[in-house]
């Protein structure tokens, strides 16, 4: 094993179809027109000397240490801003270019501190390699002149350090920052010698500016002014494995960089297809929950939930698991019992759960929590286009000419597609905003949306009914493409139901709270304004019309032909890390892998010989009807894989009403989650750094997951499926994941040409991945539909049931927020906390002031399922009439006011829209108090108690 | 009306009212389709339970719907190990 080493190119690939033939020392080099030289150069193996350049940014040419000469040219200039050009002679080394750059370093080190041995980057620094590369033997200058080295270090940020007595003031930073991220937190402050990298304003620190810790400063910088902690703290790794971030549903790759079996850091890889090199907080440096001292590493099992766990081996737990199950369907019937998959395991675990529950449970009671995501995407989708997943690939997003935003946030919840977002953006593309709420992408530096509709929550198929209206009633539709790829019937069915008044922008725009005019512009912006990209996230899927709503985007793209080619397509961002791939293997009870109903005999028959019993043929309960069933007592035993059921699901007091009333509640985790307070047996997971596998991100791309150590519980989280599997009769004898991948592709069409061996050779690859399509398929509906023709549903608005009142008049929406995951239980147990302690009330300044509540106040936030209190914030980023919460934090518990309203379709939970009361608190709500004291009771540990 | 059977009366409904207005396909016959292909036998018994009862609060379409049901093979504990 060796550190993977990435070649740096200096400057960034030109994407020109023109080639250029010229000489650099001698050697022929034929590359893409607008090349620099200095990658020219690379790319023939010549490494000429630099500082200031890397190929993540535009060229600078500050630090003069990459000249060159070119026969018949004057001067020296610099090869990193110099392009190449036909017959062009070039030379990187001679005795005036090792003068200049010998004289160039002599400066430099003149003005830096001599602490090689001690330094931090001592190993890997370009400054160091510099010096060598130009054979530095002495400075002239000598060390006493005037210099930096006496600046203080800005250690504010939890994760790296500045010394700014190590700057070269390259401005790589500050450009990573710029092109890389889009935040614009850094600047050169200063002129001449007194220049100096500062983030945000004069009084600030790293912490304080508007710098998000996505770490693309310290990827960048050449020296060890920007280094992470934990490599001052370690010292340099040794090796490196390429695996893939178990955070959002981006998928971004990383080199994990470790000394033995300890993580030094998690360095971005390049060659990583979803990301291309970029990271945000989470992926980069929130991975500290790893080691986190609140880890279960044995498995704990009681008897009911008011005793303390008492640690067992895994023989003991296992067996506990497996004689309830059995106890409990003997008892009350077949169908008693089910589990639960988890978007934050790999697909092959995933696989391995929905295997046991149809296979060794004899039932299809499998669910996963795209259930209160994204299940209405994949109903929506395939009704409309034939499958269940986005149509682009990331990469498409730089073809776009209008980017179509409808509740999702991306710079937040998908912070590295967000930078490519906004790097088009900056570049040109136009901006449509549909969400109640003003988003940090709606105006931020260099980006402002021409359209922001601020819809009132519950609104989202009227408003797409609206845009709809506006592009058939003004002849805006693409007749030519839906004429060719479309169900012409269903077309005109469809524009003859929007063209109809209930459905302009007049009627909408005041029953939505949005302008007509605004609703008519952001409609004529997306039909005509060339490639139309969608791109939503749960702002459309979590309402009882998620379906709908996802139908209506599907409309609105094939309407206007924005499906089929690169820069369009309806994009759903996904939440966790591999939704797609939960969805993918078959995790909903109603159907297997690939989407195939469990009706259909053909395809059950095929997984019934491979897996040798026979299938139930009728769809089994999804998670709200597992929690309804289990209040009626007829669901009495559930296995919970890598989720927190009890935190992320609505209705906090329902769900935990339903958990309290099962007999055997099995939980698989890294911590002893809210869930776990109501288990019986606790089985401790693996993290993503312990286990082989693949995540599937929101892009249908298939990335490796890669076992960098040890697992600390013991067994990978496919071994625990095995075990409990093999435990209740039902044997699933794999070695290694990559035969459950084997397995997978054998029984489904999409999969078919999946392995890890492809993985390895192309890196990854989206799937569908078959004969037709070896190596992926980046854009899906090229040339047609996946179902044939291109299928409009009709798409009525319908108000939902969850009506504001006398009672409670305002209407609360729920999200995320940069620093925080999901339910928070990794990243509550980093140092991510810093930028977000606790769940907070947005309120807007009006209805903060008509309740006497000031900014920073406790406040009650009521509904008609429960009531909770926390912190106001008052701002406009909501509108009159709107309160926002992020549900991060389980002393918040947000999920005890939302509802059970949920999707038509799926059953997807309307966490978008409560109708809650606001108003002055002072602290915690009983029932929090309750809650906390009841969570510290059940999460207590007899062996500890004993030891304590 | 009890309080689960209240609630599959509103998630029926609720499928009624998306299927109602598409084009072509019998409104009674989508939505009985989707009812077997997405619900549990459990929640089908116990919603043809209460149309049995009289199928208070369900919308016309759905009640035809519901009708329409294959009886479900659910026994009152479900279905035997």
């Amino acid at each position: 094993m060796s550190l993977v080493h990435e070649i740096d190119y200096g400057t960034p690939v030109s994407k020109s179809a023109e080639t250029v033939k010229l000489t650099i020392d001698g050697n022929e080099v034929m590359v893409p027109a607008g090349t620099s030289i200095m990658r020219a150069a690379m790319d023939a193996g010549i490494q000429v000397p630099k500082l200031c350049a890397t190929d993540s940014v535009d060229a600078f040419g500050s630090c003069r240490l990459c000249l060159v000469e070119i026969a018949g040219r004057p001067g020296t200039p610099a090869s990193c801003t110099t392009p190449v050009a036909a017959g062009m002679v070039v030379s990187t080394q001679t005795e005036r270019l090792k003068q200049v750059r010998k004289g160039v370093m002599e400066l430099y080190i003149s003005d830096h501190p001599l602490d090689c041995l001690t330094c931090a980057a001592n190993g890997d620094c370009e400054l160091q390699d510099m010096a060598g590369a130009v054979g530095l033997r002495d400075v002239r200058y000598g060390y006493a002149g005037k210099n930096h080295l006496k600046l203080e270090k800005d250690e504010s940020n939890p994760y790296f350090t500045f010394d700014a007595s190590k700057c070269i003031v390259c401005s790589r930073c500050v450009r990573a920052c710029e092109e890389v991220q889009g935040t614009f937190a850094l600047t050169i402050q200063g002129r001449g010698f007194d220049s100096k990298v500062s983030a945000g304003m004069l009084s600030d620190n790293f912490l304080s500016s508007e710098c998000v810790s996505c770490g693309a400063c310290v990827q960048a910088c050449p020296t060890a002014t920007l280094s992470e902690k934990s490599l001052i703290d370690i010292g340099q790794p040794e090796h490196s494995v390429v695996t893939t971030c178990a955070y959002c549903g981006v998928g971004c790759s990383f080199k994990a960089e470790l000394r033995g079996e300890e993580l030094v850091r998690m360095v971005p890889y390049k060659e990583g297809k979803a990301n291309h090199g970029h990271s945000c907080v989470k992926g980069r440096f929130a991975w500290g929950y790893a080691n986190h001292k609140e880890r279960i590493l044995n498995p704990m099992i009681r008897e009911s939930i008011d005793q303390p766990w008492r640690e067992v081996s895994w023989e003991v737990a296992i067996d506990r698991v497996a004689s309830e199950f059995k106890r409990l369907q003997s008892k009350h019937g077949r169908l008693a019992i089910g589990g639960i998959t988890s978007s934050r395991c790999t697909n092959e675990e995933t696989y391995l759960v929905q295997k046991l529950v149809r296979g060794g449970f004899g039932n299809n009671n499998v669910d996963t929590c795209a259930r209160v995501c994204h299940s209405p995407t994949g109903y929506g989708l395939k009704a409309t286009f034939g499958t269940s997943a986005g149509t682009q690939d990331f990469d498409s997003v730089d073809q776009a000419d209008v980017i179509l935003i409808v509740g999702a946030n991306p710079t937040d919840a998908h912070p590295v597609f967000a930078s490519r977002m906004k790097k088009r953006l900056r570049a040109g593309a136009k901006l449509i905003v549909i969400d109640p709420r003003r988003t940090d992408i709606v105006r931020m530096p260099h980006i402002e949306a021409q359209y922001h509709l601020p819809l009132r929550p519950g609104t989202n198929a009227a408003i797409l009914n609206a845009l709809a209206h506006v592009i058939v009633t003004e002849g805006l539709a693409n007749e030519a493409f839906v004429r060719d790829f479309c169900d012409l019937d269903a077309f005109e069915h469809w524009a003859s139901f929007v063209s109809e008044p209930q459905n302009s922008p007049e009627t909408v725009g005041s029953m939505a709270g949005v302008s007509p005019e605004a609703i008519r512009g952001a409609a004529r912006l997306y039909a005509t304004g060339g490639n139309g990209a969608i791109y939503y996230g749960l702002g459309v899927t979590e309402h009882s019309q998620g379906t709908t709503a996802v139908m209506a985007l599907a409309n609105l793209a094939m309407a206007t032909g924005n499906l089929g080619r690169q820069g369009v397509g309806v994009n759903p961002l996904r939440g966790q890390n591999n939704v797609q791939g939960a969805c993918d293997m078959g995790s909903f009870p109603h159907e297997l892998t690939g989407y195939r109903h469990i009706s259909d005999d053909a395809t059950r028959t095929m997984f019934e010989k491979l897996w040798g019993v026979p299938l139930d043929n009728e769809p089994g309960l999804r998670i709200p009807n597992m929690f309804d069933a289990a209040i009626d007592g007829t669901f009495r035993g559930i296995y919970v894989q890598g989720e927190d059921i009890l935190q992320s699901d609505p209705n906090t007091v329902h769900v935990k009403k339903a958990l309290a009333a099962m007999e055997c509640v099995v939980v698989q985790d890294l911590f002893l989650n809210e869930t776990a307070n109501y288990a019986h047996v606790f089985l401790p997971g693996s993290t993503f750094l312990e286990k082989d596998g693949t995540f599937t991100n929101a892009e249908r791309r298939i990335n490796r997951v890669r076992k960098v150590m040890t697992p600390k519980n013991g067994m990978a989280d496919w071994e625990i499926t095995l075990a409990i599997a093999k435990a209740m009769g039902f044997e699933m004898p794999y070695n290694h994941p990559s035969e459950i991948m084997d397995e997978i592709a054998a029984l489904t069409p999409t999969f078919a040409g999946v392995s890890y061996d492809l993985l390895d050779k192309e890196g990854s690859v989206q799937w569908p991945c078959n004969e037709k399509a070896p190596t992926g398929t980046p854009i899906m509906h090229i040339g047609g539909f996946a179902r044939g023709k291109g299928n409009f549903m009709i798409t009525e608005y319908v108000a939902t049931d969850e009506k504001v009142g006398p009672r409670f008049p305002l209407l609360l929406t729920t999200g995320r927020i940069l620093s925080q995951y999901n339910v928070g239980a990794q990243t509550r147990r980093t140092d991510n906390v810093v930028w977000h302690a606790e769940d907070v009330l947005e309120i807007h300044p009006h209805d903060a002031e008509e309740r006497g509540v000031r900014d920073g106040d406790w406040v009650k936030l009521d509904s008609r399922a429960g009531g909770t209190a926390l912190h106001a914030r008052i701002t406009d980023r909501v509108a009159p009439g709107v309160v926002y919460t992020t549900f991060h934090h389980p002393e918040t518990q947000a999920n005890v006011v939302t509802t059970e309203f949920s999707d038509w379709a799926t059953n997807c939970p309307e966490y978008k829209v409560t109708a809650v009361q606001v108003s002055p608190s002072n602290g915690p709500s009983d029932w929090q108090k309750d809650y906390a004291e009841q969570a510290e009771q059940s999460r207590r540990i007899a062996t500890k108690i004993a030891a304590e | 009306m009890s309080a689960s059977a209240d609630r599959l009366v509103t998630m029926a409904n609720q499928i009624g009212r998306f299927f109602t207005p598409q084009r072509g396909a019998d409104p009674a016959s989508a939505i009985a389709d989707h009812l077997e292909k997405f619900w549990d036998p459990r929640m089908r018994a116990a919603i043809m339970a209460h149309l049995a009862a009289g199928g208070a609060g369900l919308d016309g379409p759905v009640r035809e719907a519901v009708g329409r049901l294959k009886k479900a093979k659910v026994p009152e504990k479900g279905l035997s190990a």
